[in-house]
């Protein structure tokens, strides 16, 4: 049995931010989610932009919180130590009936507060990016849209909450609520009850079902909406400084290019809608439709230099917009819905207004003097002078075994990212907070050695070691003088 | 830092490191630093516990263990210095290495040559763009291999294949003989990747259907493989989606190709070869940038360990008569691959070097009798015909590099289909 002030259902980018911004305040938060890990489903299969939100509804709570995150993030990444990139975004017009969309879309950042958006000629398109397509006519420039790394800035979010007292339980499933008077009193688990005054649904995806429990009456829908991309090798040879945006089309916003903040180049999405909310799978002819569309804004990018491929799901909402407020019915439950695709980008500005509306209540959130907004990363040996790697190697001999081989990761690293909280107990995990087996070679080389030493360090046998989700076991047991030879 | 200074720096201690690092040290090289990764030398061999190799070398079959291990042996006993769980970070200005060692930090070595031996690694499912879910049990061959021999875990039960290359019907063989069922080695192409023996003993021997010109259209399984499905492909390697078919299995395992592991060399700024992805390199094996040569995988994709440690005497040879200053140099001739061929190596022959030089290449398509000539203009350098030609068998032509004074080309000429 756990006891909580608030329990926040969902460790996506939504729920982290929330855990963040209310462990400065002196309430017992408790965050649970089912999966293996921090950084959710749709926080973690993204394109990576913090958006200035230019482009989003003029008028609406999304176009507020994306311009509050985005003015925020600059400082904030610095002190979550999350890498974090203003590279800006060029919106080019191929086609004459594209240049006649521009003005529309001028007007909007204007109107959403986002006035640094200007008009650029072919001439100084093609000076900024020369690899856009020559045809181009014209064009918006964007200059403070920036890319992040999600997955840490997820696992920075969730680190500096754990370092100010919030408590993460993984793979760990609600299962129903307990709603006494009219109010909820405990939330159940697959790890048993927690009693708590408020929930905090930011369960994105799965945010029909929690609202369900919590007895509230559902007037909308939460369908996945499927986003795939490409990533390519960081040696292809053409790339772009800035983020490539097409012309939306009035269906559909389109596919994009963008160096990420490790160099890499990524394509997509796709926006597909469907009604699997588990259903990841990457298709021929979607992949071929991003290869095809993203040529014609960049001809020279070579896709054969792919180095991975996945897809993620979008909580589409419908009716479409933000909703974040307290439930009408149940008292003490708070729900996150509608965050769509923009869940990054508004991280910061929804977890403040949370709390702003948690005050609103009545709820009192007094300040604690503790609270610490800094968080270091794991020191990496990549990217280290030689002076800063001897002085790791100092400290820690294991920095001196290098476990992936591709993008240059250490024993070292990999040990205290599975002794960090929260931890890091799979080989995605791994994965995602170093970039172990995210390189060339997908794992081929590091992969049984991070199975090893996750076995090693959590004290598991390998065939314990999971890829991700509970199930996803990568090996079925030893070969020979196992139990089965016993 | 750690600095160390040595007359020859060979980075990897797989096959093609050991015999270089050997015939250093006989071509006179004082001292032979030999540089690996891995706690132990032997490499890739490591975990091919299977027999098959040394046939042309020894005239017996060893298994891999068994065949580094006279290597490691050889080196040991002629003075190799071993410089084990050691990673080299960079190459730098006067072929100065950078590299990281637990116990001694970070390690500046010094050498007056290097060889580079870093080997290959597998194309990834994500290179060939399989579509479907990503659940855990897809695997490169070798790293099943890796994971099955050296860490004593087995990764599945019921198993396809999808690559006819050797790594996976060797593996192929290997999960059977372990308990699992292989239901199928699927292959894109109409002819077999790999060596013909290994069909034989690896597939047909254990009754393994082998599914020429099929694909891997979808991977199906959230959290591990359920299922793959696969289909014929069209003469354009399209799948044809009314022969799609569902085979359920707990994992995939990929043998799709081998790539150069050249970061290194790149990083170095040695000219590559765009066909082999390996560095460019002449008769002596040398790179682009005098004084740093290369062998083995990481300069082109062998399937015979034979070829690669013959290469690879060579490149510790020359690379200890560079460091001695012994090494001549003349001008440079390109050797190209003509009609009917896919890559030649060396790409190039140093006119100085003089005697003979072996030709390594791949042919471009599968053929019947084919006739396969060496010439320098109208003269014929070297001619051999063989019975039959494949892109998965390597070609070699012997030629003598005494007065040649234009460039080589290689050509293959299929004569009787």
């Amino acid at each position: 049995m756990y006891q909580a002030d608030v329990v926040i259902v969902g460790a996506g980018v939504v729920g982290c931010a929330i855990a963040r911004e209310l462990s400065r305040y002196d309430l017992q938060v408790l965050v649970v989610d089912k999966r293996d890990d921090v950084g959710g489903d749709a926080s973690k299969s993204n394109s990576s932009i913090a958006i200035t939100g230019f482009d989003c509804p003029p008028g609406s709570l999304e176009a507020r919180l994306c311009h509050e995150t985005r003015a925020r993030f600059d400082h904030v990444t610095k002190e979550l130590d999350v890498p974090f990139r203003v590279c800006g975004a060029l919106m080019p017009a191929i086609t004459p009936e594209q240049m006649e969309r521009l003005p529309a879309i001028y007007d909007e950042a204007m109107a959403n507060g986002v006035t640094d958006v200007v008009y650029l000629t072919p001439e100084e398109i093609l000076a900024k990016e020369p690899e856009i397509n020559p045809a181009v006519l014209g064009g918006l420039y964007i200059p403070r849209e920036a890319v992040i790394d999600p997955f840490l800035y997820v696992v920075a979010l969730a680190e500096n909450a754990a370092a100010n007292g919030v408590k993460f339980l993984l793979r760990c499933e609600v299962t129903g609520m307990t709603v006494e008077n009219g109010a909820i009193t405990a939330v159940e688990t697959t790890q048993g009850t927690i009693r708590t005054k408020y929930v905090i649904n930011a369960a994105g995806l799965y945010g029909d079902e929690i609202a369900r429990m919590a007895g509230e009456e559902i007037d909308y829908t939460v369908k996945p909406r499927k986003g795939q991309f490409f990533i390519l090798d960081r040696s292809t040879p053409c790339k772009t400084e800035a983020v490539i945006y097409p012309i939306p089309t009035p269906t559909s916003r389109g596919k994009l290019l963008l160096q990420t903040v490790h160099g890499n180049m990524l394509l997509g999405p796709t926006a597909e809608d469907g009604e699997d909310k588990t259903d990841h799978s990457t298709t021929a002819e979607e992949l071929a439709g991003i290869e095809r569309d993203c040529r014609q804004l960049v001809p020279n990018i070579r896709v054969s230099d792919t180095i991975t491929q996945y897809s993620g799901l979008r909580p589409n909402r419908t009716p479409a917009g933000f909703h974040i407020a307290f439930g009408e019915k149940t008292a003490g439950y708070f729900e996150v819905g509608g965050v769509r695709s923009t869940g990054v980008s508004c991280s910061l500005g929804i977890a403040r207004y949370v709390a702003d509306q948690f005050r609103a209540a009545g709820v009192e959130l007094r300040e604690k003097e503790d609270f610490s907004p800094i968080r270091r990363g794991i020191p990496r040996f990549a990217g280290a002078d030689n002076e800063k790697r001897e002085q790791l190697l100092a400290e820690d001999p294991l920095y001196g075994r290098i476990i992936c081989r591709c993008e240059t990761v250490t024993e070292a690293e990999i040990v205290q990212a599975i002794h960090r909280d929260p931890p890091a107990t799979t080989v995605d995990a791994v994965k995602r907070r170093l970039r172990a087996g995210m390189g060339r070679c997908q794992g081929g080389f590091c992969g049984p050695k991070v199975m090893e030493i996750l076995s090693r360090e959590l004290g598991i046998p390998m065939e314990q070691v999971e890829k991700n989700l509970p199930g996803s076991y990568l090996t079925t047991g030893p070969v020979r003088g196992g139990k089965e030879d016993a | 830092m750690h600095t160390v200074f040595c007359d020859v720096a060979v980075i990897g201690a797989g096959p093609a490191g050991l015999a270089a690092a050997i015939a250093a040290k006989q071509e006179g090289a004082a001292n032979v630093l030999l540089i690996e990764r891995d706690t132990a030398p032997g490499g890739i061999l490591q975990q091919c516990i299977h027999p098959g190799f040394g046939l042309q070398l020894f005239r017996e079959e060893l298994t891999g263990p068994e065949y580094a291990g006279r290597f490691v042996k050889e080196a040991r006993e002629a003075g190799v210095e071993l410089l084990s769980d050691t990673m080299v970070l960079s190459i730098g200005e006067d072929h100065i290495l950078t590299c990281a060692n637990p116990e001694k930090g970070l390690v500046e070595i010094h050498p007056g040559a290097i060889v580079l031996a870093m080997g290959c690694r597998e194309r990834t499912r994500a290179n060939i763009r399989i579509p479907g879910e990503r659940p855990a049990g897809v695997y490169t061959a070798g790293t099943a291999q890796r994971l099955i021999n050296r860490q004593n875990a087995m990764v599945g039960r019921r198993v396809v294949i999808l690559g006819s290359g050797d790594i996976g019907m060797i593996m192929a063989r290997r999960m059977t003989l372990e308990g699992a069922k292989v239901e199928a080695v699927v292959e894109l192409l109409p002819y077999l990747a790999g060596l013909t023996r290994n069909r034989v003993q690896c597939l047909d021997d254990f009754d393994i259907p082998l599914l020429l010109s099929h694909t891997v259209t979808a991977i199906e399984g959230k959290r591990r493989v359920e299922a793959v499905r696969i289909a014929q492909v069209d003469q354009q390697r399209r799948p044809i989606p009314e022969t799609e078919r569902t085979i359920p299995c707990d994992t995939l395992l990929l043998s799709v190709g081998l790539i150069p592991e050249n970061e290194l060399t790149r990083a170095a700024g040695i000219e590559m070869d765009s066909i082999t992805n390996g560095p460019s390199v002449d008769q002596r094996m040398e790179t682009s940038r005098p004084g740093i040569f290369a062998c083995g995988n990481v300069v082109h994709v062998n399937d015979l360990v034979d070829n690669v440690t013959a290469e690879s005497r060579t490149a510790g040879a020359c690379a200890a008569r560079y460091a001695l200053g012994t090494l001549p140099r003349g001008q440079a001739l390109g050797v190209a691959h003509g009609s009917g061929v896919r890559y030649v190596c060396p790409q190039r022959l140093d006119a100085a070097a003089g005697g003979k030089a072996a030709l390594y290449f791949r042919v471009a398509a599968p053929g019947g009798k084919t006739v396969l000539t060496a010439r320098c203009g109208e003269t014929i350098l070297a001619r051999r015909t063989v019975p039959r030609v494949s892109p998965g068998e390597m070609c070699r032509l012997d030629i003598d590099t005494a007065h040649l004074t234009a460039p080589v080309t290689v050509e293959a000429q299929e004569v009787e289909a």
